[in-house]
């Protein structure tokens, strides 16, 4: 609750409610750990029940994974030099490579959107098989966060270009950027244990 | 699928349309009294905007009371309709939406809110903080219970009950078995109030880890804090299993997929462990802060130090780590085969070890101790044996070859209530008689306090205990009548009339509460108690905004007992007082809880595309809050020292 401000610090941890904010969040990944796990059990419990409907291999598309995972990692990466230059108080660099991760986010899930309209045309919905049902959950799952953590940004670029690179907005792009690795790193779960595995 | 206006209004039974009328009048009532003495803006500013983490508790105590009476109407419900055989009171069906609602409510939206409320209340003045971390966040937490509960019970009268037991197993919830939209009540609203559970636990660790006063470690922090920090870890960790639960649930409701269904490859007892994941440790989010209120009380009246505290702690941590392997002990019968029966039959009964060290501390607490017999004292000790008659069923019911024998009897009906009501209800309402004064500046009788101890005690004793036996005989759970030649009349009726009994001691509660409200004595002072050992006595009652005009320095447990012993730390000096960053009330959580009850309401009705729309409107909250940059205000010296006026003159 206090207004303390210590600047031996980098800038997003000088103020003592972006501190707290910080842990909170970390704490939230947590508990985002645990649903994402969750998932990932329903989905290896119900992957061999497709009920004559596709099993993973008949549909999954790897060239296509590829190219998402491509992007999504190249992302992050972006969203890394989002912080460099935050450090550096330079918003400028800030903002042009945050428009880039957003463009590679938008990638991402504009192919991430095809690929679902495309197992629909094959037949294959999440009304079909249990398989099925937890495949669309799980990569919808992450895709909605994905689709947040664009939305969001947005909104950080507004305020952003507004109020400069102060403690309280560097407290937030950092905990955005935070939110933006750890869905990488779900991602990286779902190609090695969802695709790879599938067509393996 | 479209469900039809006229499926919304449930009509023709007399008891609903009575009901109907009642919501209507009592709502029509409040909003016209409001109006009449013109306190719309007073409770907008002052509670319905708050971000007080003292506000907060009192709301969510207020609607706790109010849900235990709802759900302690449907246990009377049951209790009536079982009290003979052959009943015709409640038929069938809605025998299963009453035991329905009221394992919800009460598990849900009775305990859960009410340990919220006495953990918002008591743990940021235990450990000498001015707020907890995220005071916005803490307001949400509440609005999303709220609206959660508001939507759960709407169900009574639009749409009709879930009806597929708090358990909602699979496939009797799914769509094919249960083709209204009670179910979906289910889904949608406890995944509301889920969400504020999680915040609440996120914001309660960073709280305790961060917001600690000047020399409070870990290991001095109050035992109730301890309980809380405990509490809010399970939660991290079981929560996120039942939101996925309930989303997948929900899904299979709404959207036609096969995760619990029969066909298509589903799998029903996936919903079985992953409810149980959740549901298990549930049952130790509500029991463990309930330890820590007892922990206290007993050591304040023992007036002595808590015994072991140290492993008091680990036998809590302890507890936690068992709680999350247990889960499988709630479908023994349902042929996971004897290997893995054997597992969790042990991992259940190891969690009588830690629990067992807490008893044996709580009792070597008491040892010599000069026992002061007030009402909250009376509910920690009345806890000790009824709690331990729950415990040695429960370690009967985790033998899992004798399990075969009483499951799904009644015999389990006793014990969960022999674990829950000594273990939550009586420390609740320890709680509320102890921080009464903190709360409001007044007790609540001690004399009135006897009755409800008393009735409420040998109610519940003379309720439950014969449906141990019952249990044994062969009656099973969630059946809403028998036959006389059964043999159980005698045991239901005993059981029935304690019911009034014990719904007698809730009614001197609240009798207590008007009448203190009215006539108790006002100017307690700081330490109503006279026996206050942690911080939070040695600050005005009730509990200024800022509740702490400066922040005390801890050298030991139980603080305050020694400061008063050393007569230090105790003054305020003029020189210390420095202006109070408070965080400013706010909007958003009551308008975010007002767009999920929009956006549920239309989820459970299914009409898919207005909920779109109920999303945009939560999304609105989230862009508002984003753009929020409302960084509080200061509480000038002046006011603190008007405010402190009762220590005397501050030099
Ligand atoms: C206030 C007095 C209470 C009475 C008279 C009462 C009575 C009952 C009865 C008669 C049943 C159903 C038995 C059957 O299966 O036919 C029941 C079930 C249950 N009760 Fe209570 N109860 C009370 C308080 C509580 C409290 C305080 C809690 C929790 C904190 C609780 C939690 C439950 C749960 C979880 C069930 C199981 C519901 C289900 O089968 O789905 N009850 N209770
Ligand atoms: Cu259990």
């Amino acid at each position: 609750m206090s207004m303390n401000t210590n600047s031996s610090l980098p800038i997003e941890y000088q103020s003592e409610q972006s501190r707290l904010n910080i842990l909170g969040f970390w704490i939230f990944i947590g508990a985002e750990i645990i649903l994402f796990a969750t998932l990932f059990a329903v989905y290896g419990v119900l992957k061999p029940r497709t009920a004559n409907g596709p099993s993973g291999a008949d549909i999954f598309v790897i060239k296509d994974v590829v190219v998402q995972t491509l992007l999504l990692l190249t992302s992050s990466f972006t969203a890394g030099l989002v912080i460099y230059e935050m450090r550096r108080n330079r918003l400028k660099g800030l903002i042009l490579w945050a428009v880039i991760t957003l463009l590679l986010g938008g990638g991402f899930l504009y192919m991430e959107i095809n690929e679902f309209i495309h197992y629909v045309h094959s037949g294959a919905t999440m009304q079909t098989s249990a398989f099925l049902s937890s495949l669309f959950v799980l990569l919808g799952t992450h895709g909605a966060h994905v689709t947040l953590g664009i939305g969001w940004a947005i909104l950080l670029m507004m305020q952003l270009a507004k109020r400069k690179i102060t403690p309280v907005t560097a407290g937030k792009v950092h905990i955005w950027a935070l939110y933006w690795h750890f869905l990488d790193v779900i991602w990286i779960f779902i190609f090695t244990f969802v695709y790879l595995a599938g067509v393996l | 699928m479209n469900i039809k206006w006229d499926k919304i209004l449930l009509g023709g039974d007399p008891l609903l349309v009575g009901s109907q009328i009642a919501i209507v009048l009592t709502t029509v009532g409040i909003i016209a009294a409001i109006t009449y003495f013109k306190k719309w803006k007073w409770l907008w500013n002052e509670w319905l905007t708050t971000v007080d983490h003292k506000k907060i508790g009192i709301m969510y105590i207020l609607s706790a009371v109010l849900m235990f009476f709802r759900g302690g109407v449907d246990g009377l419900m049951m209790k009536a309709q079982t009290a003979v055989p052959e009943n015709t009171f409640l038929d069938a069906q809605h025998y299963n939406e009453v035991f329905t609602t009221h394992g919800v409510i009460m598990i849900l939206f009775m305990a859960m809110p009410m340990l919220m409320g006495i953990i918002n209340l008591a743990m940021p003045l235990q450990i000498g903080a001015r707020d907890v971390a995220f005071p916005q966040l803490n307001a949400l937490s509440f609005w999303l219970f709220f609206s959660g509960a508001m939507l759960f019970n709407l169900s009574f009268v639009v749409g009709g009950s879930p009806d597929a037991g708090w358990t909602s197993y699979f496939p009797l919830a799914g769509k094919e078995f249960s083709p209204g939209i009670g179910n979906n009540y289910y889904m949608v609203a406890l995944q509301i109030a889920g969400i504020g559970t999680l915040a609440s636990g996120i914001n309660f660790i960073v709280t305790i880890l961060k917001m600690r006063t000047k020399g409070m470690t870990l290991m001095k922090m109050p035992m109730f804090t301890w309980t809380v920090l405990v509490t809010s870890l399970i939660i991290i960790i079981a929560f996120p299993i039942f939101t996925v639960a309930l989303l997948l649930g929900m899904m299979d409701r709404l959207y036609g997929t096969h995760f619990f269904t029969v066909e298509a490859g589903g799998l029903d007892m996936l919903w079985a462990n992953l409810f149980w994941l959740w549901g298990h440790p549930e049952v130790y989010i509500v029991v463990l802060p309930a330890f820590g209120i007892y922990s206290d009380i007993i050591s304040t009246f023992a007036k002595k130090r808590l015994y072991g505290y140290t492993s008091m702690v680990w036998a809590v941590v302890l507890i936690s780590v068992l709680s999350m392997l247990v889960w499988v002990h709630h479908f023994f019968t349902m042929g996971v085969g004897p290997a893995v029966n054997s597992v969790f039959s042990i991992t259940t009964m190891l969690i009588a070890v830690p629990t067992g060290i807490k008893m044996f501390n709580w009792l070597f607490t008491m040892r010599k101790g000069r026992i002061e017999f007030t009402t909250p004292m009376l509910w920690s000790l009345a806890f000790i044996p009824t709690f331990l008659i729950g415990g040695v069923t429960g370690v009967m019911l985790a033998m899992a070859a004798a399990d075969f024998q009483y499951h799904n009897t009644l015999f389990l009906v006793a014990h969960f209530h022999y674990t829950l009501i000594p273990g939550v209800v009586y420390a609740v309402f320890a709680a509320l008689y102890y921080y009464w004064p903190k709360m409001f500046g007044y007790k609540l009788s001690e004399k009135i306090g006897k009755w409800h101890f008393w009735l409420f005690n040998i109610g519940f004793n003379v309720t439950f205990f014969p449906m141990f036996f019952l249990g044994l005989n062969g009656a099973v759970r969630r059946a809403y009548t028998y036959s006389a030649e059964s043999g159980f009349s005698t045991l239901f009726l005993i059981s029935a009339i304690g019911s009034i009994i014990l719904a007698a001691g809730f009614a001197a509660l609240v009798y207590n509460i008007y009448w203190s409200f009215r006539y108790a004595e006002r100017n307690v002072g700081n330490d109503p108690w006279g026996n206050g050992r942690t911080l939070e006595w040695s600050i005005g009652s009730p509990a200024p905004h800022y509740n702490f005009a400066t922040l005390p320095e801890v050298k030991t447990i139980d603080a305050f007992w020694y400061m008063k012993k050393e007569k230090k730390g105790l003054g305020l000096r003029k020189s210390d007082l420095k202006p109070i960053h408070m965080p400013s009330k706010s909007w958003i959580p009551v308008y975010m809880g007002a767009a999920f009850f929009v956006f549920g309401f239309m989820l459970v009705f299914e009409w898919h595309i207005l909920s779109i729309f109920g999303g945009l409107a939560v999304l609105a909250g989230l862009v508002f809050r984003s753009f929020d940059y409302n960084s509080g205000y200061y509480v000038p010296v002046e006011e603190i020292i008007e405010t402190e006026k009762w220590r005397g003159e501050i030099k």
